[in-house]
Formats: structure tokens, C-alpha cells, sequence
């Protein structure tokens, strides 16, 4: 059985896996991982099976294009005028602290708190787009969460939130 | 929930994501990826959805079929990488527009007869597209065409069930007996194109 025609399943997930790449890797970067995204998506699409968990399997694709991003970026020379871009990067709305502490976290870290805080995906799922059991997946989101209110707290004390789990 | 992370959570993405959708179209045209494009084009007959693969047009659905449900049927029939493309489909678009405006006499585009059943049936649906622009034939005519006199009704049935309704021309059949018969995308489109080619008056 066949999934879902291709051009619905990108209009269903097009704006999850946006999101979740614009905080990932930031807004110079996301629309080349979302083209590395569905691409890989669409060639692997035909062997899909049609009562896969599509949102989970894009995400995990998503994810490790973000790896593979970091990875490269951190092979790559810095050349020395785009360092002020990527210390300062635009931010699609005026709270520029948050996208860059998100961004400076560990990618799986990253993946984790973003995949549990921002797009609502249950452990079971963020523990397959990652690839690891779902202990090690609420590690990952346990330990970004520490260090992403470490930063955002400046003098180092957890910042008083309601409703944090 | 964090609150730290609710400017992430609220950000608009919608656009960003849509033109970064479109390029994904665009990039899986150039690396042929793209198994059956659609795109819609407005006509005075209604909005249709046309569909075509590489080897050409394969599906053409008036708007009472539900948009949804065709390219479901696309994507269970010919492959699921069904993308809605009409940059793609501008070639196609435009001669639909030609043939509407009255400028156009014949679809240049191939057709792809996939979703044709094979037999009598495709052999009825490849003697209609031969039937020149403002002429009209009969079904006894196109049954004896495609090998079997006698089978004027089955070449009807054949002809209700046109996957490329317009590109191939059946509403260019009509019963021998007068009228304008039966038409697979309603009989007033039928007349309506029938006026339009001149073969029907006022």
C-alpha cells in the first residue's frame, strides 16, 4: 500500500519541519536543510509504507540533516566576514537570545527539546528520530532544558516557570 | 511546556515554509524526481485539475471531483510522488487556455493512456482523439473503428470513462439517433464545447 500522494504530505508537515529547522540551524541555513529534507523524503518516498508514522519520519530525516550540518560547518574554515552572522543572526522575531541558546546546544540535545517543547512529539517518537532508547531521549531534552535556562537566566539561577515538566 | 522556548513555538513560519515548498518543487523537477505533476486551470466549463508524468497528460478531472480524492487515485495507481507543480504544467496550462479562448484547434501535449483500461476501451478513446476539431462522430462509427461494429454501446461506456476528458475529444461522439448524448463531465460542458468548436449553433 501506497502513502499519501507526496504534495499533501508536504503541505501537512511543510511548517513543523520549518520550524523546527529555523530554530535548529537558524534562518540562513534552514531552506537549505528543508530542501535536503523533502528531497531525501520524496526519493525514499515510493518505498514508504502506507501506515508509517510520516511526521516522525520526516523528522528523522530532518534531524539528521542537522547533524550533517553541524558536522560540516564544523569541518568547514570559518571564513572571517561571515562570523558576525553567525554569532548575530537574524531572528525571525525580537528575542534573538532564544534562537541563538537554542542553537548553541549539542544538535541531539537541540533535536530533543525542540521535537518535545516546541513541535509536541511524544518520547516514543523523539527516541526513533534520533535513534536511541527513549531514556536517552528524555536525557537529551532533560539536559537541553537545563542548559537552555542556564543561559537564559544570567545570574545562573533556574528561571521560575510555571507549568515546566 | 517551557516558556523559554514559546518565541520558537509562536513564530510565523507559514510563508517561509510555502516558498521553501516551492522550491522543493522546483529542485525535484530538475532532478526528475517527480513521478505526476498537477496543476489546475480555470476554464469556463470550471476549475480542472490537470494531471501529467514525463511520458505526458494522464488525467484531466472536472471540479465535481473532489481534488483531494483524484490525487489519491493518482497516487495509488501510478506512484505516490505526486506533486502539485504548475510551473511545471505551464506548457499544458497555456494550451487549455488557447483551446478556451478559441485560439487552439488540437492539444500538442502526448497523452499518457495509464489510467486507460486497455482493449476495446483504449482503442475506442485513441480513434476519438483522431476526430478533427469541429467535427463530430458516432458511437456505432467509433465501435466499428476500434474493431467491433456492434458495440456501440461499450464504445459509449468506454467514452463516459475518459481519463483525459477535452485533450482527448469525446465529446466529439454523439449518438447517431440526434442529440448530444451522455458526457462523462456533465452534458451541458458537452454542448458548451460543442459551441465553442462551432459544431453546435447560437
Amino acid at each position: 500500500m501506497s502513502p499519501p500522494p507526496f504534495a499533501r504530505f508536504l503541505e501537512e508537515h511543510r511548517a513543523q519541519v520549518y520550524r523546527f529547522l529555523l530554530a535548529a540551524v537558524g534562518p540562513h541555513d534552514a531552506d537549505d536543510c528543508f530542501q535536503e529534507t523533502f528531497l531525501a523524503a520524496l526519493r525514499a518516498y515510493p518505498r514508504v509504507r502506507e501506515d508509517s508514522n510520516l511526521r516522525a519520519w520526516v523528522l528523522t530525516i530532518a534531524t539528521r540533516k542537522v547533524i550533517d550540518h553541524e558536522r560540516a560547518r564544523a569541518r568547514r574554515p570559518v571564513p572571517v566576514e561571515r562570523l558576525p552572522h553567525w554569532s548575530a543572526p537574524e531572528s525571525p522575531d525580537g528575542e534573538p537570545e532564544v534562537w541563538r541558546a537554542v542553537r548553541s546546544l549539542p544538535p541531539r540535545q537541540r533535536a530533543a527539546i525542540l521535537q518535545r517543547y516546541v513541535l509536541d512529539l511524544p518520547y516514543a517518537d523523539i527516541a526513533r528520530t534520533l535513534g536511541c532508547s527513549q531514556e536517552a531521549a528524555r536525557a537529551s531534552a532533560y539536559e537541553g532544558r537545563r542548559k537552555l535556562r542556564e543561559m537564559l537566566s544570567p545570574d545562573g539561577s533556574p528561571k521560575a516557570t510555571g507549568g515546566a515538566r | 511546556m517551557i516558556q523559554e522556548l514559546d518565541p520558537v513555538r509562536r513564530a510565523d513560519v507559514d510563508r517561509a515554509s510555502r516558498l521553501a515548498a516551492e522550491r522543493v518543487v522546483e529542485r525535484a523537477r530538475r532532478e526528475r524526481l517527480e513521478d505526476v505533476m498537477v496543476a489546475t486551470v480555470d476554464s469556463p466549463v470550471g476549475t480542472l485539475l490537470v494531471a501529467a508524468t514525463p511520458r505526458g497528460v494522464v488525467r484531466v478531472a472536472f471540479p465535481e471531483e473532489p481534488e483531494e480524492a483524484v490525487l489519491e487515485e493518482l497516487a495509488a495507481d501510478l506512484s505516490p510522488r505526486v506533486l502539485a507543480d504548475p510551473r511545471g504544467m505551464d506548457a499544458v496550462r497555456r494550451q487549455f487556455e488557447e483551446y478556451f479562448r478559441g485560439r487552439r484547434r488540437r492539444f500538442e501535449t502526448r497523452v499518457d493512456w495509464s489510467l486507460a483500461p486497455s482493449g476495446f476501451s483504449r482503442r475506442v478513446l485513441e480513434q476519438t482523439a483522431r476526430i478533427p476539431y469541429g467535427t463530430v462522430s458516432t458511437y456505432g462509427e467509433m465501435a466499428k473503428r476500434a474493431g467491433s461494429p456492434r458495440a456501440a454501446r461499450a464504445a459509449g461506456n468506454a467514452l463516459h470513462d475518459n481519463p483525459v476528458p477535452i485533450v482527448v475529444p469525446c465529446h466529439r461522439v454523439v449518438p447517431a439517433s440526434g442529440g448530444v448524448g451522455r458526457y462523462g463531465g456533465s452534458e451541458w460542458r458537452k454542448e458548451w464545447l460543442l459551441r465553442l468548436e462551432g459544431w453546435l449553433q447560437g
